[in-house]
Formats: structure tokens, C-alpha cells, sequence
């Protein structure tokens, strides 16, 4: 398989030896590993990067190939971060409740460490008991399991009753966004169990690892993060290729005439929706240990709508797109709106990029969709086109140059 | 004698006006069959049911030889179990290249998981190749269909069906907008098909008819007005006063 896979999938190989030269270049340029060029918190900005780019291909299968235009998916990416956070907040307050009643002489039983950690985390939101969704937080193989069983039995269900029902186009958007906010608001309650709105924090502290200096730790997420988005980004290629491409293609474009060729069109959606739901909370998992923080509003509607808009800027339809078009425009937006921009004084008015980012990332979207609706990707095309000139129609002659069908007509 | 599909008794009614009307006949395991029928006697809405895209209010489709009632099962079932429906209109993945739009059709597992892990084998090769061959799109084999000519689209979607291996195939005005000679090789093509699974062609034209030389059912505000040869049946005064006379 893989010889005919690579074959016939060659921005696949291309793919992964760019992501592989980025990698080393990083390495190589890193404070803990190389040249100390790049900072560490740039590191993480580009960690976190490639994480975006993953859940940005997991939004490219549901949408692009599937036409499925989903706003929760960066709910199931917010989720993938609380299911590794909490073990990360647990496995971290153990250690220092641990070592602070160490310091009293006697040792500390079970019931006292669990009870100190218990008031260390929920403090903030007046508790001093575990709800009962922590119960696997001791355990980080729990928590990992968690990470995708969690964001994935919630996508299974929730599209099974999307797509039992046929709903499809804006009105499973709108359901897709409600059930975003309707979570984020949970979450917001103090009482939803995961802090409210003080979320989970200090997760960029690697449980038993105090000695090793975040410059490294900051290098292991990179790592990790460019070799999940490298197999995300073969196995969606697989996924893409086959037969089972052509049929979610297929629905995308005319789903009742995939039904009356056999296929439960219901049973794709739901497929693709919990794959993408089960690899953006990877992502997720990945991402909110080098932010260092998550909380509800991370769940934002607005959220998976960015990720809409990385997806439709970049290309649609084409994987690398969707990491092209995540990696420029979000590194893009964090160069705006972290103040790096400077400012333009027109004297009567001064343009502060903060502010308006927003106003151009929005008319670039409207005029990506309306002008380039291939995205950044249809470059590729373009450049592809001046090498060998697609001339529409089959030849009319044997020869290369023989006129086309459709140039014949002209 | 068992019919492959029997239809008894269907009625169906859209906001108060009844497309279907206590409608009831049966087809044959191997036979052609022409429907025709004046506009609005419900000759599209028996292939929505038949393929499970409207449900009847009252009435029993029954289908094979185990005799399963298709109203139970979905538009999926329906064609996996045999039933094949072809448009007025071509509808085929212009987006997909023409072995693409034939692989899909291939019969085989049409579950998600299985066709996930389904890689194309040289007999499925072959199978795209002999259905590109016989309905004449053997060079375009690699073209995207949307390039295609609007007779070579028909064409390619007869190929779909040909590759779903339907027992019962519904074929929608599949002479509409294509040429004399078009027209030859289809009657030709249903004419063959016809030995060997059931054919029902819904039809306006009724030269067409006439070539397709078989048992015609007359339908008339959804119900059987008149069955038999198409000669039987242009005899009926019925049938003149309400469809023939108007020409």
C-alpha cells in the first residue's frame, strides 16, 4: 500500500520533509538544544502552532471534504486540554501538598493529601471536595484515555442526533454553535466541577519534572506536536485517497444520490464528525500544556469560527491548505494583536492594529471566499497550471501539441 | 407466481392533494415495463417510494423473493438491497473523475469501516474497465465527469447502475435530450438489461415507448388507469380522452 499511497499522494512526501526541516531548524535554533536563537516562549508559539494546524485539518476533513461546516470543533480541541489538565493540576498540587506536610514530621495519610489538594485546587471557587468527574484525575493513562473518549463519545452522540434527524447546511452550523456555547456556559458555573471561570492553570509544569527547565519542556510539546500533526496529516491523507474519499466527497456534493448508491450517508458524517471531534482534542492535549492555561473561554463560539476562517483562507479541500492557512493566519494574528505591529499615525487618526486586525482578517475572509475561493492553497495550483497548462478536453491529436477539444472550438 | 416487486394498495397524500391513489401492481423478476402517464399522475412520486424517499400513508411495497417490505428500510437499504434509480436529470460527481464515479458504484461493502480499509484489486479494475467499455467512456476513463457531455453523463450514470447490479432498476425519461442515435443504443441497452434483472422505464415520449416494444401501465391521477401492450392500451377510450387526446 504505501509505495501506490506516496505515489499517488505526492504533497504527502513534500509535506512531511518540510514539517521535518522546520523541526530541525528549531531544534537547532532553540535555547535548550541549539543556538539559543529562538526564545523559548516563541518555541511555544510555534508548538502551538502546529497543534492548531492539526485541529485545522481535522476542520478541512469535516468541512472541505465532507462539506460539513461544524462550529464545535474547537469545543472537542478546549476539551482534549481539560482532560489532560486536570491530571497535569492534580499529578502537580500532590507534589507540593505532599511536600508541605512532609514538613510537619509525621507522614501525611492518603485521606490528608487528598483532602489538601482537593482545597488547593477548588479554593477558588469555595470547594474543598472532588466533584465527581475528577475521579480519574489521579491517573494519568485515565486522563490520556479520557482525552479522546470524552471529546469523542460527545461527538458521537451529538452527531448521531444531528445526522439521524438530516439536519444539514447552516442549520447543523447553528446546532454545531449552540452546542459550543451551551458548554462554554456550563463550564463558566462554579460548580460545573472544572474551576469556572478560573479554569486550569499551571499545566506547563510537568508533574516530577521541577529539575528540567522549561526550555527544554518546551522543546519535548514541539516535538510532540510536529510528529502528531505529521501522522494526522498521513492518516487523513489515507483517509482522503481511498474509496471512502471519493464517498464523503461525494456526499459534499450531492448526499441523496449517494444514498441511492447504497451508502448510509448518516454513517459517514457521523465517522468523519467523531475521527475529526477524537483528533482535534488530541490536538487540544497537546496545545494547552505550552499555553499554560485554559479556561471556558476557550470554548468560545468565536473559537471554532477562526478556525472556519484559517480553513477557508488557506484552501479548502486540500489538506496542506488547511495547515497553511492555520500556521499564516494565526501566527499573523498573534503578531497583530500582541502589540508587535506598530501602530500607523495618519495624524487625524491613528490605525492600532489591535483593534484593527479583526476588521482585515474579516475582509480578507469575505474576499478569499468571494475572489480565491481555493484559499492560499490555489497557489499551488497556479504554479502547477504554468508548468504543465491544463487546456480543458481530451487531445485531438497524438502529438503534445495537438489542439484540445474545448481550444478547438475557440 | 411471485412478483419481484409487488405494490398493493399505496396511497399517498401531499398537503391534502393525493398523488398516489390506492395504486397496486406487480414486476416481474426479468421483464421491461414502461409507465407512462400524463403530468401530475404520480409516476415520479412511485419511484420516491419505491426508493424510499416518500413513505406511503397507507399500503404494502414488497420486494423480493423473501417478500422484505421496503417501506421499513432506508434509501441505503432500499438500493442495497437491489433496487437502482436513475434520474431525469444526470446526476453524477462532476467533481470526481469518471473511474471514481464508476468505483463508487461498484457493487461491494458499503460500510463506512469496511470501504475505509477497501483497496482496489485488478478484478475491480477490470470491472470499471468492461462497464467504461460498454457504455463507450473507455478514453475518459480518467476525466473528470463534470467535463463530460451532457449525452456522456446519461451514460455514465446508466454505467453507475450497471455496476450497482440492481435487481430492479427505475429508469427516469432516459431518452430526454439525447440523440437519435443515443436513443437506438439506450432502447438497445434497456432491451438487454431487461433479460436478466426488471426494468421500469418512466417515459413522456411514446416512440420511445414504442421501441422499447413491451407491457406498458398507464397511470392516471395515482392510480392504474389501463395495463397491457402499448397497442392494448392506445386503444382504450380512457386512456385517449385523458392523456393521448390532449396531444
Amino acid at each position: 500500500m504505501s509505495r501506490t499511497f506516496f505515489a499517488k499522494n505526492p504533497s504527502v512526501l513534500w509535506f512531511l520533509l518540510i514539517l521535518a526541516l522546520f523541526t530541525l531548524a528549531v531544534t537547532v535554533l532553540s535555547e535548550a538544544y541549539g543556538v539559543a536563537f529562538i526564545s523559548t516562549s516563541f518555541v511555544k508559539t510555534l508548538g502551538k502552532t502546529l497543534c492548531l494546524a492539526l485541529v485545522a485539518l481535522a476542520m478541512d476533513l469535516i468541512w472541505g471534504y465532507a462539506g460539513i461546516l461544524s462550529l464545535g470543533h474547537m469545543a472537542f480541541f478546549a476539551l482534549g486540554g481539560y482532560m489532560i489538565g486536570m491530571w497535569l493540576m492534580y499529578a502537580r498540587t500532590e507534589e507540593i501538598v505532599v511536600a508541605a506536610l512532609a514538613q510537619g514530621g509525621l507522614p501525611a495519610t492518603a485521606e490528608e493529601i487528598r483532602q489538601g489538594v482537593a482545597t488547593q485546587i477548588f479554593g477558588v471557587v469555595g470547594a474543598s471536595d472532588f466533584p465527581l468527574i475528577w475521579v480519574f484525575a489521579h491517573s494519568f493513562w485515565a486522563q490520556i484515555a479520557l482525552v479522546v473518549l470524552g471529546p469523542g463519545i460527545l461527538a458521537l452522540v451529538f452527531g448521531w442526533l444531528a445526522f439521524r434527524s438530516r439536519v444539514t447546511g447552516v442549520y447543523l452550523s447553528i446546532l454545531s454553535q449552540a452546542m459550543t456555547l451551551a458548554l462554554a456556559l456550563y463550564l463558566f458555573q462554579n460548580d460545573s466541577g472544572l474551576r469556572g471561570n478560573n479554569g486550569l492553570s499551571g499545566l506547563q509544569n510537568l508533574p516530577g519534572l521541577d529539575a528540567v527547565s522549561q526550555d527544554d519542556v518546551s522543546m519535548w510539546f514541539f516535538w510532540a506536536s510536529a510528529l502528531a500533526l505529521g501522522i494526522g496529516y498521513v492518516l487523513l491523507a489515507w483517509v482522503v485517497s481511498g474509496k471512502f474519499g471519493s464517498v464523503i466527497r461525494a456526499i459534499r456534493d450531492d448526499e441523496q444520490r449517494v444514498r441511492f448508491l447504497g451508502y448510509s450517508v448518516e454513517g459517514y458524517k457521523l465517522f468523519a464528525f467523531t475521527l475529526t471531534a477524537v483528533i482535534a482534542a488530541i490536538a487540544g492535549a497537546l496545545y494547552y500544556p505550552q499555553a499554560g492555561i485554559i479556561n471556558p473561554a476557550e470554548l468560545a463560539p468565536i473559537a471554532s469560527i477562526y478556525l472556519a476562517v484559517w480553513v477557508a483562507i488557506g484552501g479548502r479541500g486540500r489538506l496542506y491548505g488547511a495547515v497553511i492557512g492555520a500556521a499564516f493566519v494565526s501566527l499573523l494574528s498573534s503578531w497583530f494583536t500582541g502589540g508587535r505591529a506598530p501602530s500607523i499615525p495618519l495624524g487625524f487618526y491613528t490605525i492600532d492594529w489591535v483593534d484593527w486586525w479583526l476588521v482585515i482578517l474579516g475582509l480578507s475572509f469575505v474576499a478569499v471566499t468571494l475572489f480565491a475561493p481555493k484559499g492560499i492553497g490555489g497557489l499551488f495550483d497556479l504554479w502547477q497550471g504554468l508548468r504543465s497548462p491544463n487546456r480543458r478536453g481530451a487531445p485531438l491529436g497524438p502529438d503534445d501539441g495537438a489542439l484540445m477539444e474545448k481550444e478547438a472550438k475557440e | 407466481m411471485t412478483a419481484l416487486l409487488e405494490v398493493s394498495g399505496v396511497s399517498v397524500t401531499f398537503d391534502g392533494f393525493r398523488a398516489i391513489n390506492n395504486l397496486s401492481f406487480n414486476i416481474e423478476a426479468a421483464e421491461l415495463r414502461a409507465i407512462i402517464g400524463p403530468n401530475g399522475a404520480g409516476k415520479t412520486t412511485f419511484m420516491d417510494i419505491v426508493t424510499g424517499k416518500t413513505r406511503p400513508d397507507t399500503g404494502t411495497v414488497t420486494f423480493g423473493e423473501r417478500s422484505i417490505s421496503l417501506l421499513s428500510l432506508s434509501e441505503a437499504q432500499i438500493a442495497r438491497a437491489g433496487v437502482g434509480r436513475k434520474f431525469q436529470r444526470p446526476t453524477v460527481f462532476e467533481d470526481q473523475t469518471v473511474a471514481e464515479n464508476l468505483t463508487m458504484a461498484l457493487k461491494a461493502q458499503r460500510a463506512p469501516w469496511r470501504v475505509l480499509f477497501w483497496r482496489e484489486t485488478q478484478a475491480d479494475r477490470d470491472k470499471v474497465a468492461a462497464l467504461a467499455a460498454e457504455v463507450g467512456l473507455s478514453d475518459a476513463l480518467a476525466r473528470k465527469s463534470g467535463e463530460l457531455s451532457h449525452g456522456q453523463k446519461q451514460w455514465l450514470e446508466i454505467g453507475m447502475l450497471l455496476a450497482q447490479e440492481p435487481r430492479l432498476l427505475l429508469v427516469d425519461e432516459p431518452a430526454a435530450g439525447m440523440t437519435l442515435a443515443e436513443r437506438e443504443h439506450t432502447t438497445a441497452l434497456l432491451v438487454e438489461m431487461a433479460k436478466t434483472r426488471a426494468v421500469v422505464v418512466v417515459e413522456h415520449d411514446m416512440e420511445f415507448v414504442r421501441r422499447l416494444n413491451c407491457k406498458v401501465t398507464v397511470l392516471h391521477e395515482g392510480s392504474v388507469l389501463a395495463e397491457g401492450s402499448l397497442d392494448h392500451v392506445t386503444r382504450n377510450p380512457q386512456v385517449i380522452e385523458v392523456y393521448l387526446g390532449r396531444g
